[in-house]
């Protein structure tokens, strides 16, 4: 299926959130959003993607 | 000392962890400055795992962690980043930061406290990056808020203390809130300034990164930061107009 990961166009097998970053090798301090909703950990693995789903997987990064 | 929601922080310095030369040079700006907090952000994570590394190195600086909403423009933006923020570096602690101006980073106070309710009443502990403006100041308190973070000036700008005025009137205002002055330092006496005026804490980032030497200049702040508060604490002269001799008249000799 086609999603926006990480705001690039991608082609997944993964049905779910929790197999998604799987697939793509995401690991250690992530946190997830689908269509601008944080998805916390605990749900990914029942959160199912779907067609045009955008999600973002962001990990702690320098900041002010 | 005033407590940050219940915490104690050994020193005020709260220092932010972007643009250094290296993250060698980071590293070692935290460890000789000592700072207390380091603020952080979240990002869009690469394949090759940048975020994790970087979280690594964080951890094993053993200060508190400040995670901030930076570059956000909406409530909604906000909350989310927060909610992810908890989760990442399993803290209550937020920097809330909306942004309303792309020119001057100025914050949207009216967006801000929507934010700030809707974190507190979700069990955040929100560290609003503010103006200096007083009505807003309680409206972020009555929101849930128990810190305020005032601008001295625009983010990066190092201009210092645009307004020390507003400043001296919002610790005069609440004088039981810790209150930090975020954002605008350039240089060491501006930090000085900040715990002159009864500051509890300031966090800085470009002033120290972009220095130079970022190590030494943070070595420079916190030193400025303790001679501030020391200088706070000691209880100053009032400024006064005329010139007032401080060695004795008496027994001068007739020349």
């Amino acid at each position: 299926m086609k999603i926006l990961l990480n705001g690039e166009p991608d082609e997944i097998k993964a049905k779910t959130l929790d197999a998604l970053l799987a697939e793509r090798g995401f690991s250690g301090r992530v946190a997830t959003a689908v269509n601008e909703n944080f998805i916390p950990a605990p749900m990914r693995p029942d959160h199912e993607l779907n067609e045009g789903d955008r999600v973002e997987v962001l990990a702690p990064m320098q900041g002010g | 000392m005033r407590k940050f929601y219940g915490t104690e922080l050994p020193n005020p310095l709260m220092l932010g962890t972007a643009q250094y030369p290296s993250p060698a040079i980071l590293e070692q700006a935290f460890r000789e400055s000592g700072a207390a907090v380091a603020t952080v952000s979240l990002r869009r994570e690469g394949m090759g795992g940048a975020g994790q590394t970087f979280w690594r190195m964080i951890q094993d600086l053993g200060t508190l962690i400040l995670p901030n909403t930076a570059g956000c423009h909406t409530v909604r933006e906000a909350v989310t980043t927060a909610q992810m923020a908890r989760e990442v570096f399993n803290t209550k602690w937020i920097k809330l930061e909306l942004i309303g101006h792309t020119d001057s980073l100025q914050p949207d106070v009216f967006q801000l406290v929507e934010a700030a309710k809707i974190l507190t009443e979700d069990g955040f502990q929100v560290f609003p990056y503010t103006t200096d403006d007083l009505i807003v100041g309680e409206r972020l308190l009555d929101a849930g808020c128990e810190v305020l973070m005032p601008w001295g000036a625009p983010i990066g700008s190092g201009r210092g203390l645009n307004n020390e005025y507003a400043l001296r009137s919002m610790r005069a205002e609440f004088p039981d809130i810790p209150l930090v002055v975020d954002a605008g330092i350039g240089l060491p006496s501006h930090a000085a300034q900040s715990m002159e005026l009864g500051y509890d804490a300031v966090l800085l980032n470009t002033a120290v990164a972009k220095a130079g030497d970022p190590v030494k200049m943070a070595k420079a702040m916190a030193r400025a930061l303790e001679a501030g508060l020391q200088g706070f604490e000691a209880e100053p002269i009032e400024a006064r107009d005329m010139a007032e001799p401080s060695t004795p008249v008496i027994g001068k000799a007739f020349l």
